[in-house]
């Protein structure tokens, strides 16, 4: 088998991986979206606000600590105990749904049918609140965070490749991970969507709000529900690119990574989240193996945005989203 | 008609029917500083067919918004089944038992006619979360049961053949007839209708009011409806209040209100002094 093929596997191989990675922030902007029809633009700030939290709990740091430290002249720092990553997710979930709760009551009670783009400019307001509240809470420097999801060179497919191509891919185990991961949690999405009760009402809201009520869904029960849940894919997304990257700033710019991933698979289509992830993904880190050398590299910036500007000419709705009908 | 009784009465077709289910106490309405509604009383009695009628901007339809809660009334007290009601929200009242249509339809669009009808049976549904995604126990069990109850509505209100269509593509008539399904699928106390014949043929009319007449006298279900076409509301209810302007000018059977001065004033539009 020629060389180039068989590099060309595995770009293919870790690009799919990738685009796990942004299925799953997009997924936290479809189910908002859909429930709702707010574009949230703070997805990707939930997503660093989970992680540092979930590593401030982890490690027993005091919430605020350098706030209190500057207004009393204290020299707290840490509870002096760990939590076991298990309890500590747990909790940073109990803090998300409390957040969500929290978006709704202060910010989203009083915007009901406002124009989206006034709903959006309250997104990019919580945006910036939140990164803040993050930063007081926990602190700014970067941190390591490390749940005990195994990372390295997976050895079995390196040798099992070896031995049929005379050369070790090289797939690191996080990745692998993340992706059973994602699977499930996109399995239990779909599963609660269709089949539950609490489902059904989030369809039901998203369609018709007033028929919604006249059925006796409460609405707002249904937002909390649905920021919860944003938030509980939001900490999953958190916890797989702190663990790769460390838990830093910049993890809240890959909400930016998810958009074309969202212009690609259509904002409503949670299948379309998954899909568009995969073939940015794929796409991104082939086109850099194949045309990356002859431009002189970095092509991973800018071409999932080309490809997203593509579509946007040529199939606006994306490739799963509900088809655009005007009647007159 | 005989004699009104605070337990019962019996109807031009021999129906007997009973004591209050719903009583509103001089409700009045305001936006601002326009009355939408003005010291206005009636009740609704367990079986009737009672409708609401009144030349456009009476205020029949805020009316109904009062009923089903999407609108509070500043002043006035509603009682349903004896108990005075605090102020509700929409969704508080529906699972109380009163469910309702809408005058533009408010439909599940995306979703499939069965799917809509479904959503009616929400809270009916009691089973937990873990219950209903792994299928076991409980949730079984009232998925079945709903299942049941919705395809029972499904087959009285002939809409069979459309059970897996999405709603989007139904023309009006059948649209209507769906949230008509989704409503009863509730098995409420009182049906509120808000002009289930509007922008129907004469065929569709006919068909609405045969099924609304079922509905009454197969389910024994209470309806209040509003309804501009003044030949059906008195081929349909028992009894009948009139608005005008926000306030109540006549109330009784459909042979009273017809012969009444003012709703005959109001219809023909004599000059107010």
């Amino acid at each position: 088998m020629p060389e180039q093929l068989i590099f060309g596997m595995e770009v293919f191989l870790n690009g799919l991986m990738a685009g796990v990675l942004y299925a799953l922030v997009a997924l936290g902007f479809v189910l908002i979206y859909k429930a709702s029809g707010i574009f949230n633009y703070a997805q990707g700030v939930m997503a660093l606000f989970s992680a540092l939290t979930l590593v401030g709990i982890m490690e027993g740091q005091v919430p605020f600590g350098h706030l209190v430290n500057a207004i009393f002249g204290t020299e707290i720092h840490g509870f002096g105990w760990h939590v076991p990553a298990f309890a500590a997710i747990l909790l940073t979930m109990g803090v998300m749904i409390l957040l969500a709760w929290c978006v709704q009551r202060f910010v989203f009670r009083d915007l009901v049918g406002q124009e989206p783009i006034i709903l959006f400019m309250a997104t990019i307001g919580l945006a910036y609140f939140l990164e803040g509240v993050g930063d007081l809470m926990w602190g700014s420097e970067i941190k390591k965070l490390d749940v005990g999801l195994p990372q390295g060179i997976n050895a079995v497919i390196d040798e099992t490749t070896f031995e049929w191509f005379g050369y070790g891919f090289f797939i690191d185990n996080l990745d692998i991970v993340a992706t059973i991961i994602a699977a499930l949690l996109v399995a239990a999405l779909v599963v609660f969507a269709q089949y539950t009760k609490q489902g059904r009402a989030m369809r039901a809201v998203a369609d018709d709000h007033q028929a919604a009520l006249s059925v006796g869904i409460s609405l707002s029960f249904v937002w909390v529900m649905v920021w919860s849940v944003a938030g509980f894919v939001a900490l999953v997304a958190g916890i797989m690119w702190g663990t790769k990257s460390g838990v830093q700033f910049s993890l809240s710019l890959i909400a930016l990574k998810a958009l074309p991933v969202l212009m690609l698979g259509g904002f409503t289509s949670i299948p379309g989240a998954i899909v568009g992830g995969l073939i940015i993904g794929v796409g991104e880190k082939l086109f850099e193996f194949a045309v990356g050398p002859l431009v002189g590299g970095a092509t991973e910036n800018w071409f999932a945005y080309v490809l997203a500007l593509v579509f946007l000419v040529f199939r606006p709705q994306g490739l799963f989203g509900e088809k655009i009908i005007e009647r007159v | 008609m005989n004699q009104i009784t605070p337990d019962s009465y019996v109807t031009a077709d021999g129906r007997t029917i009973g004591g209050t289910v719903m009583e509103m106490k001089n409700i009045t309405l305001r936006f601002g500083g326009v009355v939408a509604i003005k010291d206005i009383s009636f009740d609704i009695r367990q079986g009737e067919i009672r409708a609401i009628i009144g030349p456009n901007g009476a205020g029949k339809s805020s009316m109904l918004n009062v009923i089903s809660g999407f609108y509070n009334p500043q002043e006035g007290d509603v009682f349903y089944k004896g108990q005075k009601r605090p102020p509700m929200r929409p969704y508080q009242v529906a699972r109380l038992g009163i469910a309702r249509t809408f005058q533009n339809i408010a439909l599940f669009e995306g979703m499939s006619v069965l799917d809509n009808v479904m959503t009616g049976r929400l809270h009916h549904m009691k089973a937990g979360l873990f219950s209903q995604a792994l299928w076991k126990g409980r949730a079984e069990r009232e998925e079945v049961e709903n299942r049941e109850a919705v395809e029972k509505i499904i087959d009285f209100l002939e809409i069979q053949s459309i059970r897996k269509t999405p709603v989007g593509r139904l023309p009006y008539g059948l649209k209507k007839r769906v949230e008509l399904a989704r409503a009863l699928a509730a098995e409420p106390s009182i049906l509120l209708l808000d002009e289930p014949m509007a922008g129907m043929n004469v065929e569709e009319k006919e068909d609405m009011s045969r099924f609304i007449l079922d509905v009454n006298d197969e389910f024994g279900t209470t309806i209040a409806l509003i309804e501009h076409d003044m030949g059906v509301v008195m081929d349909l209810s028992d009894r009948v209040v009139v608005m005008d302007y926000g306030k109540k000018i006549g109330d009784g059977t459909p042979d009273e209100v017809r012969n009444n001065q003012d709703v005959i004033d109001a219809y023909l539009g004599v000059a107010h002094d």
